[in-house]
């Protein structure tokens, strides 16, 4: 295995590096928490990395002839190739190093991916990916929850009834995207169980977020961590809310904040604070409600979204990861 | 280290192997890097003697078994952005799922080598040899070449790391071999020592635009239509300038290892004073080859062209080459749906190479041995005489003529 970089756990937001390694140049919209969580990434993984990005926003919206806002080496890759890109940059460091084409040295490899780009069209390479042990790896999947670079397209992660351009209510069908938003990261985690690391994120808890990304450059081998974004353009709010968003998104329970660690489940945050009974959830209409995206909403149908919310706290084999439960002795 | 490479190759020797064979061995001579495979008939041989070369600890590499095609080609292609040096390939349907790949590869100028074993584009259940699926790249600037034996093989892929890694030309080299009558079949080929390759084909140095925290570039920005012109037109010239650079490659190849025809292009078979000429790739020219000697014995002046690079298109070698026949039979075994004439793809590019000709001969074409149907001495002579009536009558009553079909 090639060299694992020396990144240690930040303690205290003010010791999160003041370097950057995105700076300005994007045009991404006002209050894009997608952005923050690049800058965030970057700032986790220092200068020594290679980041690849998907199609999407955060590239399109990122990445100007000219006016690239990355200070570490970039390179876009296709839609659905976050796995191949990164499976691709490590093979080569790590063939290379061993070979002597090459100064052996630690180098972080990180690919990114939108939610339409990983959990659907990408995630049989992100699958993959996350099966070669030999390689050491980060896919960073940011979920805006839509096909937002193409216009705000419902996507396989897209919340219940959301309003999109591919989904909007109308006058015989309120609801046009009927699916449950897909687990991706516990299907990921379920389905290898070699992959020693990966998480859940939300650029509001921007400490947490560090430290994870660090977390997952360090342990070793292909990992992989979803992080849910706010997106005023999608979500349609007032993009000074992208923060309050992210958060409440965790306190009604509908995001859960963990990681999965050499198999271990590990709640961070206020998810943690509500799995202990220490904390309520916040009901799930104070999200709803803020959202554009929601505003056909029905009572009724905010009812059965709580209900499903609930259900995954109370019914699931592990609240709001796994879900599904061993069958019931008779 | 290299020494189990260096030890297994250090006397050159004969060797009985197949077309895959040959290049998997190419592969361990040009010491790759990273390789990744995905199983389709018929090329996926390659792949099994190559898993073999590393499992013996003969080419060190990585070596990744990918999910898809699609993941097969991105693989290498950011690989290949890092400075490592690529191989992969792929057969029909697996080309043509990895299309995404294949066609940003060559706009990224990565010098990606691939090889096509031809294959049928499957529905309705066709798996034997077919052009169509490396044609389809003829036009997003990736070099093509039609190997007709083991030998060319393991030779050209030993050129195409050189010629595709260029600074100058930066493209990704497609290498073309029939399904089961090259990838398959056995021949003996010359197979050099390590020494030699070495000397031969430097290591890929991907220079100022290697992706690596050293040299932090951004690597396909959108410029949209505010630059892309301007990239293309490089591109363009990239692909113009690799004729000079397969030339001079071809000169060096021969001088190494001491054989190569004279031309890197075309391949000339009895064509001194022919009046009819056919015109084809792959390993057609065998039975071709058989059928022109006969006729040659009974005094008739047809000779055969065989084109090896079909991108860049050599249109100046053939221009000279046909200048002075009468009438020209291109065998293309594939086929172009509702084109000019109804013809192939391989007419097309020869008709519209001989246009500018003060005395054009006549060009007919001949589709054959679709999906893997053998073509056979009794198919060439019935070519022949085809083009042998419009000599003599100075017409062509049908242009584009299907050979072997039932009726
Ligand atoms: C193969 C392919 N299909 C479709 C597109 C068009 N496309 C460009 S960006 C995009 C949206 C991607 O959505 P996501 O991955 O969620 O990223 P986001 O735009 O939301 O940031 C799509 C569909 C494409 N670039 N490539
Ligand atoms: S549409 Fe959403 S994800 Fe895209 S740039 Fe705007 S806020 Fe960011
Ligand atoms: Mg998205």
């Amino acid at each position: 295995m090639t060299l694992l970089s020396d990144l240690p756990q930040i303690k205290g937001v003010k010791n999160i590096p003041l370097q950057e390694g995105y700076t300005s140049g994007h045009r991404t919209c006002q209050g894009c928490e997608s952005a923050l969580v690049m800058r965030l990434m970057i700032k986790a993984a220092g200068p020594r990395s290679i980041v690849v990005g998907s199609t999407g926003c955060m590239y399109v919206a990122n990445t100007t002839y000219y006016s690239t806002p990355w200070v570490v080496p970039w390179m876009h890759t296709q839609l659905g190739s976050s796995g191949s890109a990164a499976t691709g940059t490590a093979a080569a460091l790590r063939s290379m190093m061993r070979k002597g084409k090459m100064k052996d040295e630690p180098i972080n490899v990180i690919a990114f991916c939108g939610d339409g780009g990983g959990a659907d069209m990408g995630l049989s390479a992100i699958s993959a990916a996350l099966q070669h042990d030999e390689y050491n790896l980060l896919i960073l999947m940011y979920d805006n929850e839509s096909y937002a670079n193409t216009d705000i397209q419902v996507s396989g992660s897209s919340p219940w009834g959301a309003n999109s351009t591919f989904s909007p209510p109308g006058t015989k069908h309120r609801i046009m995207n009927n699916r449950w938003k897909k687990n991706t990261a516990p299907m990921l985690a379920t389905g290898h169980p070699n992959c020693r690391y990966i998480a859940t994120a939300c650029g509001s808890y921007g400490l947490d977020f560090t430290n994870k990304i660090r977390r997952a450059l360090t342990i070793g081998g292909p990992t992989f961590i979803h992080s849910i974004d706010p997106c005023p353009k999608g979500w349609d709010y007032d993009p000074k809310y992208s923060h309050e968003l992210g958060m409440l998104a965790v306190e009604t329970g509908l995001w859960v904040q963990y990681e999965i660690m050499d198999g271990e489940v590990i709640l961070n945050g206020p998810s943690r604070v509500i799995a202990k009974g220490i904390r309520k959830r916040k009901p799930v209409s104070e999200y709803l409600k803020r959202q554009g995206r929601f505003a056909h909403l029905t009572d009724e149908d905010i009812e059965y979204f709580q209900s499903k919310v609930d259900e995954s706290w109370e019914k699931w084999w592990l609240p709001g990861v796994v879900p599904f439960r061993p069958q019931e002795e008779e | 280290m290299t020494t189990a490479l260096a030890e297994q190759f250090a006397v050159a020797k004969e060797e009985l192997i197949s077309g895959s064979e040959a290049i998997a061995i190419a592969c361990a001579l040009a010491d790759v890097d990273v390789i990744t495979a995905y199983p389709i008939r018929p090329y996926d041989t390659v792949m099994q003697y190559v898993s073999k070369l590393k499992a013996d600890g003969i080419l060190d590499c990585e070596f990744i078994v990918a999910e898809s095609e699609h993941s097969q080609f991105e693989i290498v292609k950011h690989a290949s952005a890092v400075g490592a040096r690529t191989f992969c390939g792929s057969s029909g349907v697996g080309w043509f799922y990895a299309f995404e790949a294949i066609t940003v590869t060559a706009g990224l100028r990565l010098p990606v080598v691939a090889m096509v074993g031809n294959r049928a584009l499957d529905d309705p259940g066709a798996f034997g040899v077919e052009h169509n699926d490396a044609l389809a790249v003829r036009d997003l600037g990736w070099m093509l070449y039609w190997v007709a034996t083991a030998q060319e093989a393991l030779d050209i892929a030993l050129m195409a790391w050189r010629i595709a890694e260029d600074s100058g030309v930066f493209l990704p080299f497609a290498i073309s071999c029939d399904g089961s009558f090259l990838t398959h079949s056995q021949a003996i080929v010359n197979v050099p020592t390590h020494d030699q390759v070495q000397k031969f084909l430097p290591a890929y140095d991907r220079g100022k635009l290697q992706l690596h925290p050293d040299n932090p570039i951004t690597i396909a920005p959108q410029v949209n239509e505010d630059w892309l012109m301007e990239i293309r037109m490089q591109t363009d010239q990239a692909m113009r300038g690799s004729v000079g650079v397969i030339k001079k490659v071809h000169e060096e190849f021969r001088t190494t290892f001491g054989r190569g025809d004279p031309s890197p292009f075309i391949e000339e078979y009895m064509m001194e004073d022919a009046e009819i000429v056919l015109v084809g790739m792959g390993t057609l020219s065998l039975p071709v080859r058989v059928a022109l000697r006969r006729m040659r014995e009974a005094g008739k002046k047809v000779g055969f062209l065989r084109v090896k690079y079909f991108r860049p298109f050599p249109a100046d070698e053939i221009r000279q080459v046909l200048s002075e026949c009468k009438a020209v039979g291109v065998i293309d075994r594939d086929y172009s749906y509702g084109s000019p004439s109804f013809g192939g793809v391989l007419f097309h590019e020869m008709r519209s190479t001989l246009y500018p000709l003060e005395r054009r001969p006549h060009v007919l074409n001949f589709i054959a041995g679709l999906g893997g149907r053998e073509v056979l001495v009794k198919d060439v002579d019935h070519i022949v005489d085809i083009i042998q009536q419009a000599v003599d009558t100075g017409t062509v009553d049908q242009e584009t003529t299907w050979i072997g079909v039932r009726e």
